[in-house]
């Protein structure tokens, strides 16, 4: 366990473990680089598309994972769900290691469940509702629920708790035949009925209507309320973070920035990127608001030092080098500091105004 | 003087089901130098009102109304002059405008491609006006001779916004020009669409579904829903203080950070927008409505006057029943 | 009144009403019957779509008419007439009369029954041929596209070995080798037609591979086995069914041409066997048409049928075709 990053201490009063934890966890794509520049000497670089994170997940608490594009959120959620294969680091399910064995996998897949970004194509188009569902069930073998329920009933029931009642009356639809928010409860029911305890969810409404988008965020809100059920959601927008999440984690070129909980982060944040990707959030007034300068982030070729400071406002204004850091932002990699109660950053520039020390940056891949 | 007019505009496309009514009756002005929002969901008919304007609806589509570009009725136009007119007069930046270059032809090209096709310049004057154009819209001039797929996101939608101005319209349609980009991309596009516009006093056509961005950009709003124009006013306010309650969902669906009312209370409406050819009966927003009394499946309201400049089409206005602010 | 007496519905509106349902859904609650429920509906539509299709319905009714030819052989024609030694058959080159419909060849035989028994033939070989043809590509396809990497690139090596086979000369060098024999151009046939379907076949597994409801699937913990047979299979399935059709035609001349140039079984006379004789005794040039005509009409019938309704498959099942 990394000493640089103590427990957070969980919304709720009881629970003080993490359901799940991630530690030092690179994932790197390959690079691939064309005959021409292959034989001209090119080397291929990889894309680190996540580079180091830290993070826990507290029972029933709502995490928001926010960020840009190509920051490493969604390979970060995707790599939680097995979906991508790390290079190196440890995801802790209740406290134990997730090791390559396929049995404890399979249990893990079953507690930990996705809901993807676009409902439409997450459900096979030749399969009826009730199939997609009960897919789940069927797949881990269960044909009676734990209190000897038949499949049926396990599918009427996640059909009823994702809002969609009555359950029998959409058994035989087609996706197709469905609206999109429907759809997206569709997914959130097979997520449903097997029971999880946490569920990842990418990106859940952005594909949606906007006045559809209300009623599941609140189904979602709901099922954290009823069933206690950890989620991990990973958004570009800011304001749905507001509107669900307890915490907020923001990502920037494979690392997470900033974390704590989501009033302070959103209305008094700390780290740089944050309070810029914060003021271009749209709003009535005018446009004219200081945009960051530079290249968008390329996770092909990380900055050295912090990773940030190539578009750092504070190194452009100069307050950087005021206050004496502008060599450490140039040179020194850094990880995720206590500032405040909760509330972490990873940035040379607040750490000094805090007093403190800035924190080691997580250990880098081990070739 | 209105430089875009569209008065009672229906447009009806004919598929295998049957008639389905996606635009049933929309009145819309534009002035020069003006920018007027349109904002609606899926099925509202934001994009058909687009694709009409410039008559490119399929063939079997019946649409009626008045379409006026500086006075000229569009639906009447011939070819030669629809020809002329579509790009000179009046363009569109498309929705999932990334995707509308040809990913083998140099954007250089491309957009003098959009000139040529005007008979506005030769080759060689096209390409120096596109060079010109490129640098308007933030891009450096050398970057005439990349293909598309070496662009960013952002730098692309900029090359849109410049084929866009190619050949000098007075009219510009932007159809969700922002909506695959990031904030911070989306921001600075927005800043310069707001730039040229106000530098060339283009007219300006902003269709979205996020309201938020929409208050940043335009002047006055149009809010549709199911085919018709729900509410329009001047854009802070109708943001601030709508009348119609779709409007007051559809900003609520874009909190702002910081305002405690949606602090783990997010704001929705239930069901869906409806489908083209299932608009409900009476008021057709009223399934949804959380203020909907035992007129609204019965009386289909119109756009009744409802302030300096504002019209919305409840029945509670003219009642005069104030709509209460979002939850 | 007051606003807000007709709230919204407590509950989500139903879906829009779907004129196939036509099993009440208060049967259905053995999963058994929804997934045939789900197939007869799915059947139904693609019929109704495939009735659309008019090249798709001619395509079909000759094919319908075709078969029932071969089923019924015997009851149509006489097979004694034959047979050169029966007293049934006529004279020599007989042209077509009211005993026999189709006139004679050298040997006296009735050309119509040689035609209508030899559908069978001809109709037997094409589709055992594809199905040989169409398990190997499909298998090979499907574990191509699906696993990817080293498995991938050698089974497409194969693929394009196979591909390049002139198959004309290894039936050829087969026949001589081990005789003439329907079973030798069936495996010709089979062995040699397999990489076309193996491609495009690998081609729509790797597309289905990267899709959304695949990953959905994989997160909830499935096995490859569960993915291949209820994910990539559904999805690939009706390519396949389409390709198949159209194989069968091409199968069905390729035994054509083999039997003309003598490779076929003499013994059983299929259509190309009767091109054969025909042309090996000078049909053509001494006018003998009506020798000629039926057996060459009924192929190009036949492959024009399968052909009409694979193309009418085709547009219906090929999800790139569809999403117009």
């Amino acid at each position: 366990m990394s000493e640089t990053m103590p427990a957070v201490s969980s919304p709720l009063p009881n629970a003080r473990e993490p359901v799940l934890a991630v530690r030092d966890l690179h994932v790197r794509f390959a690079g691939r680089v064309g005959l021409w520049q292959g034989l001209r000497g090119a080397k291929p670089a990889d894309a680190r598309a996540v580079d180091g994170v830290n993070l826990e997940l507290y029972p029933g608490e709502v995490l928001a994972l926010a960020g840009e594009s190509g920051c490493g959120k969604t390979t970060l959620a995707r790599t939680i769900m097995g979906l991508e294969r790390p290079r190196s680091g440890d995801i802790f399910f209740e406290g134990k290691p997730l090791g390559r064995g396929t049995r404890m996998l399979r249990e893990y897949r079953r507690r930990v469940q996705m809901v993807f970004q676009d409902p439409t194509a997450a459900l096979n188009p030749r399969q009826t509702i009730y199939e997609s569902i009960a897919e789940g069930l069927r797949v881990h073998s269960i044909t009676r629920g734990s209190g000897g329920e038949s499949e049926e009933q396990l599918v009427a029931r996640a059909l009823s708790a994702a809002g969609l009642r009555p359950p029998e009356r959409f058994y035989l639809n087609y996706p197709h035949e469905l609206s999109g928010g429907q759809r997206q409860r569709v997914v959130i029911a097979g997520a449903l009925v097997l029971d999880p305890e946490i569920i990842v969810a990418d990106e859940p409404v952005s594909s949606l209507d906007a006045s559809v988008r209300g009623e599941i965020l609140k189904l979602l809100l709901g099922l954290r309320n009823e069933l206690n059920i950890a989620m991990l959601v990973v958004t570009h927008d800011l304001g749905l973070a507001w509107t669900i999440a307890d915490r907020v984690a923001v990502m920037y070129l494979g690392r997470i920035v900033e974390i704590g909980p989501a009033e302070s982060v959103l209305t008094n944040p700390i780290h740089p990127y944050t309070r810029a990707l914060l003021k271009v959030v749209p709003e009535a007034g005018g446009i004219d608001r200081p945009f960051l300068a530079g290249e968008p982030p390329d996770p092909t070729s990380i900055p050295p030092g912090c990773r940030f400071n190539p578009r750092c406002p504070e190194v452009a204004s100069g307050a950087a080098e005021a206050a004496g850091v502008l060599p450490a932002c140039q040179k020194q990699d850094l990880g995720l500091q206590e500032l405040r109660a909760g509330h972490f950053a990873a940035c040379h520039l607040m750490s000094r105004e805090a007093g403190v020390e800035s924190a080691p940056a997580p250990p880098p891949l081990e070739r | 003087m209105s430089v875009l007019s569209v008065r009672d505009l229906t447009v009806t496309y004919y598929t295998q089901a049957g008639p389905v009514p996606a635009v049933r009756g929309v009145d819309l002005a534009v002035d020069k130098g003006e920018v007027l929002g349109l904002a609606g969901e899926s099925g509202c008919g934001k994009s058909t009102i687009v694709n009409a304007i410039l008559r490119l609806v399929p063939p079997k589509t019946k649409v009626t109304g008045q379409i006026l570009l500086d006075g000229e009725d569009v639906t009447a136009m011939k070819p030669g002059r629809l020809r002329a007119v579509r790009w000179s007069g009046m363009s569109v930046i498309f929705q999932g405008a990334m995707h509308a270059l040809n990913p083998v032809q140099r954007i250089g090209n491309q957009i003098a491609e959009t000139i040529t096709i005007h008979g506005q310049a030769d080759e060689k004057g096209a390409q120096v006006r596109a060079g010109a154009l490129l640098e308007q819209v933030g891009l450096p001039p050398r970057r005439l001779r990349d293909y598309p797929h070496e662009l960013s996101g952002g730098q692309k939608q900029r090359v849109m916004i410049a084929m866009a101005l190619a050949c000098q319209p007075d009219v510009v349609i932007a159809d969700e020009p922002t909506t695959a980009l990031d904030v911070m991309v989306q921001a600075q596009v927005l800043k310069l669409l707001k730039e040229l516009q106000r530098e060339l006093g283009l007219a300006m056509l902003f269709i979205t579904h996020d309201l938020s961005v929409l208050v940043e950009v335009c002047d006055r709003l149009a809010i549709m829903y199911a085919g018709k124009i729900v509410e329009e006013g001047p854009s802070v306010e109708v943001f601030r203080d709508a009348k119609h309650p779709y409007t007051t969902a559809l900003s609520g669906a874009f909190p702002q950070i910081g305002d405690r009312r949606f602090r783990m209370a997010p704001s929705g409406l239930p069901g869906d927008p409806p489908f083209p050819g299932g608009v409900p009966e009476g008021c057709s927003f009223h399934p949804r409505c959380p203020l909907a009394f035992d007129e609204c499946p019965t009386v289909e309201p119109e756009l009744y006057p409802a302030g300096d400049g504002r019209r919305a089409a409840c029945l509670l206005v003219p009642r005069g029943e104030r709509t209460p602010v979002a939850p | 009144m007051r606003p807000g007496t007709i709230g919204p519905p407590a509950e989500a509106p139903t879906p829009p009403p779907d004129e196939d349902v036509r099993v009440p859904h208060e049967v259905l609650l053995s999963p058994r019957r929804i997934v045939w429920a789900r197939r007869k509906r799915a059947f139904q539509r693609t019929a109704r779509t495939y009735r659309k299709s008019t090249m798709g319905m001619i395509g079909l009714a000759i094919l319908v008419f075709f078969i029932l030819v071969a089923v019924f052989a015997p009851l149509i024609a006489d097979r004694t007439t034959m047979d050169p030694t029966s007293p049934t058959t006529g004279d020599a080159y007989e042209p077509p009369s009211a005993e026999f419909w189709f006139g004679t060849d050298n040997l006296g035989r009735s050309i119509y029954t040689m035609t209508v028994f030899g559908s069978r033939i001809s109709l037997t070989v094409g589709l055992a041929a594809t199905l040989i043809s169409m398990s190997i590509g499909a298998l090979i396809g499907i574990f191509a596209g699906y696993y990817g990497g080293w498995l991938e690139t050698g089974l497409m090596r194969v693929t394009d070995w196979f591909l390049v086979l002139p198959w004309l000369a290894l039936a050829i060098v087969l026949a001589s080798l081990l005789g003439r024999s329907l079973s030798i151009i069936i495996l010709v046939i089979g062995i040699t037609s397999w990489p076309g379907t193996a491609r495009i076949v690998r081609a729509q597994a790797l597309s289905v591979k990267t899709r959304p409801y695949v990953e959905r699937s994989r997160a909830l913990g499935a096995s490859n086995w569960h993915l291949i047979s209820h994910h990539i299979l559904p999805n690939v399935g009706p390519l396949i069914f389409a390709n198949t059709i159209l194989t069968v035609a091409i199968a069905i001349l390729s035994e054509t041409t083999l039997s003309f140039l003598g490779l076929g079984d003499p013994l059983a006379v299929s259509w190309g066997t009767i091109l054969e004789f025909a042309f090996s005794s000078g049909a053509a040039t001494t006018g003998k048409w009506w020798w000629l005509l039926p057996p060459g009409l009924a192929i190009v019938f036949v492959v024009l049928a399968f052909t009409m309704v694979g193309f009418a498959l085709d547009e219906i099942l090929n999800p790139k075709l569809r999403e117009r």
